[in-house]
């Protein structure tokens, strides 16, 4: 439904050019939602605000539902823009407009007449729930409240896509909760395929189906969300995975933690482990065939979507050769095994 | 007071209101779109023209560097070829113009320059024509501001026309100066005074209140 390729995009020239995006290719099938996640600057924003060409790409080419869009200007452009919606961060809507003129605006730029409006508006403003509201102002509204005016807009020209940059970054968790169901629900009965990006792995782990990891300009990781989750390809997607379940060893263990292994230290290890490993009873395996004892530090299960992750820490206890051994033990079974560092035995 | 003397009094406040008014409408039809001119074609705007930019960027500095009252003199030709004298309020209503589109046009910009270019941005990935743009999103999300700033160009004219009052113009300061400093008749200046206090007044009030009216805070 959308493909980018070989899109790049640099601002500014000679000294003071930045290459926010360097050449890349990006598909997101019909009716997907599609997450880009990254760190603030890696070039979220450059990326999808080139989706419908609020950007310009400095080079490459951008499909929406088959259309080449960077062939386009003037009106043949703002012909496709409508069959494309987009919500922002801030909301951005007419402070001078009710809820009900908000949500009317695309149809007015398309010279849709106003008793046609009326009809159509009413049913968007029934979807995001806010049928009362539609002859409030804005600034009358709550966060959410302007989110699902912003959405019901964007949906008013009946786009066949939904571009979000970052939609619920402005939002307390609870509300992004209920946003983030009105795009799943909006996703589901209307078929849209939504691009969206984000800095919250909440997001990509409630709603996506595939997530992109964009980093300095670069995709550099690309998956179903369930294998992004159990199984990041790249040290940044592990580490917004680890972020993301804040599975990090207490502090006071991190101050006794010693890179090197002594004579009579063990090894802490974070585990992740997924799919099968998850229902297999392996720690108490480990402890018998390695004849170790296995202590548990911290432990987290996350199920996203149809997949169940799980992650540990542990201090493995026992001869070095026995520990050293369990580590293979674990890795022969598909976990991924992390030594974090070692701490001596307690006298 | 003499009945002739409050007839001119009255005439000399019809004469100003008529000045004002008419100078107010024109300033207001012509410099707003100037400062729309002025907002819009500015680099990376919706109608980027720099070079055009610019120009009218020093062409409504100059109008707004120069005195008003040496604008008054300079271009007595200019009114008398567009109301065929120099002397009367009609003769007065082209300076006052004049002086007041820049003026207008500098602070609609100001007022534009007051939205989010989110809205723009929003208003793009809709799919509006420029034209658009500044129709139902930049005009109307200024339009409390471009009252504001209306309202302060109406009460700068109050006084400028009594300034042009005083070189001829009729209306409130030429009856002020008239007889209340060459006649030496300190109760007809007063009530000039009083009048055009007053007047300012209403004007601001008046803006006050249609600005609160398009204010949905
Ligand atoms: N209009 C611009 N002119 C010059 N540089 C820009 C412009 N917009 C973005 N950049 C630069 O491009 C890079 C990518 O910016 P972008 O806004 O796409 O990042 P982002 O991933 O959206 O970040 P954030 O999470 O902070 O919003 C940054 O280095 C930024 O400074
Ligand atoms: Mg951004």
């Amino acid at each position: 439904m959308i493909t980018l390729s070989n899109v790049s995009k640099t601002y500014g020239q000679g000294h003071a050019a930045v290459e926010a995006l360097k050449p890349l290719d990006l598909h997101v099938p019909e009716g997907t939602i599609y997450g880009v996640i990254g760190l603030s600057g890696a070039g979220k924003s450059t990326l999808i605000r080139c989706v419908n060409l609020l950007e310009r790409p400095t080079s490459g080419s951008i499909s929406v539902d088959g259309q080449e869009l960077t062939t386009l200007s003037g009106d043949a452009l703002n012909q496709a823009r409508h069959r494309i919606g987009m919500i922002f961060q801030h909301f951005n809507l007419l402070a001078s407009r009710t809820v009900f003129a908000n949500v009317s605006l695309p149809l007015e730029l398309m010279g849709v007449p106003r008793a046609e409006i009326r009809q159509r508006v009413a049913p968007l403003l029934e979807l995001v729930g806010l049928s009362d509201k539609a002859n409030q102002y804005p600034a009358q509204l709550s966060g959410g409240q302007k989110q699902r005016v912003a959405i019901a807009r964007a949906l008013a020209s009946k786009p066949k896509v939904l571009l979000c940059d970052e939609a619920t970054s402005a939002l307390d968790p609870q509300t992004t909760g209920s946003i983030l169901a009105l795009l799943q629900e909006i996703n589901r009965s209307l078929g849209l395929t939504i691009l969206l990006i984000t800095h919250e792995m909440e997001v990509v782990k409630r709603i996506c189906h595939r997530v992109g990891l964009i980093s300095a300009g670069s995709l550099v990781e690309e998956a179903e969300v369930g294998d992004f989750f159990t199984a990041p390809r790249t040290q940044l997607g592990r580490e917004f995975i680890t972020e993301f379940l804040k599975l990090e060893p207490p502090r006071a263990l991190v101050e006794r933690l010693d890179a090197d292994p002594g004579d009579h230290s063990h090894p802490v290890v974070r585990l992740a482990f997924s799919g099968d490993a998850v229902s297999t009873p392996l720690i108490s395996r480990l402890a018998r065939d390695c004849q170790i004892d296995v202590s548990i530090l911290q432990a987290k299960v996350e199920s996203i979507q149809d997949r169940t992750l799980g992650l540990m820490i542990a201090e493995l206890i026992g001869p070095s050769d026995k520990t050293r051994e369990a580590i293979d033990y674990l890795e022969t079974h598909d976990l991924h095994v992390e030594v974090l560092g070692h701490v001596q035995r307690d006298a | 007071m003499s009945s002739a003397m409050l007839d001119l009094i009255l005439k000399a406040t019809l004469d100003t209101l008529y000045m004002v008014g008419v100078s107010s409408l024109i300033s207001a039809l012509l410099g707003v779109p100037l400062g729309v001119m002025l907002y819009v074609t500015r680099p990376r705007q919706i109608l980027a023209q720099p070079a055009l930019n610019r120009v009218l960027g020093v062409v409504t500095n100059i109008g707004r560097s120069v005195p008003f009252i040496i604008l008054m003199v300079a271009i007595i030709p200019f009114t008398r070829m567009i109301v065929g004298t120099s002397i009367g309020t009609n003769a007065a209503i082209v300076p006052l113009t004049i002086a007041a589109i820049p003026f207008v046009a500098r602070l609609v910009e100001g007022a534009l320059n007051e939205i989010s270019p989110g809205l723009i941005e929003a208003a793009q990935s809709m799919g509006a024509t420029p034209l658009q743009i500044i129709t139902k999103v930049l005009l109307p999300e200024a339009l409390g501001g471009i009252i504001t700033g209306l309202t302060i160009t109406v009460v700068t004219l109050v006084s400028y026309s009594a300034m042009a009052g005083a070189v001829g113009g009729g209306g409130l300061g030429d009856l002020g100066i008239r007889y209340g400093y060459n006649r030496f008749d300190p109760t007809v200046m007063l009530i000039t005074v009083a009048i055009l206090v007053v007047m300012v007044q209403g004007f601001q009030s008046l803006g006050d209140h249609l600005v609160r009216r398009t204010d949905h805070k």
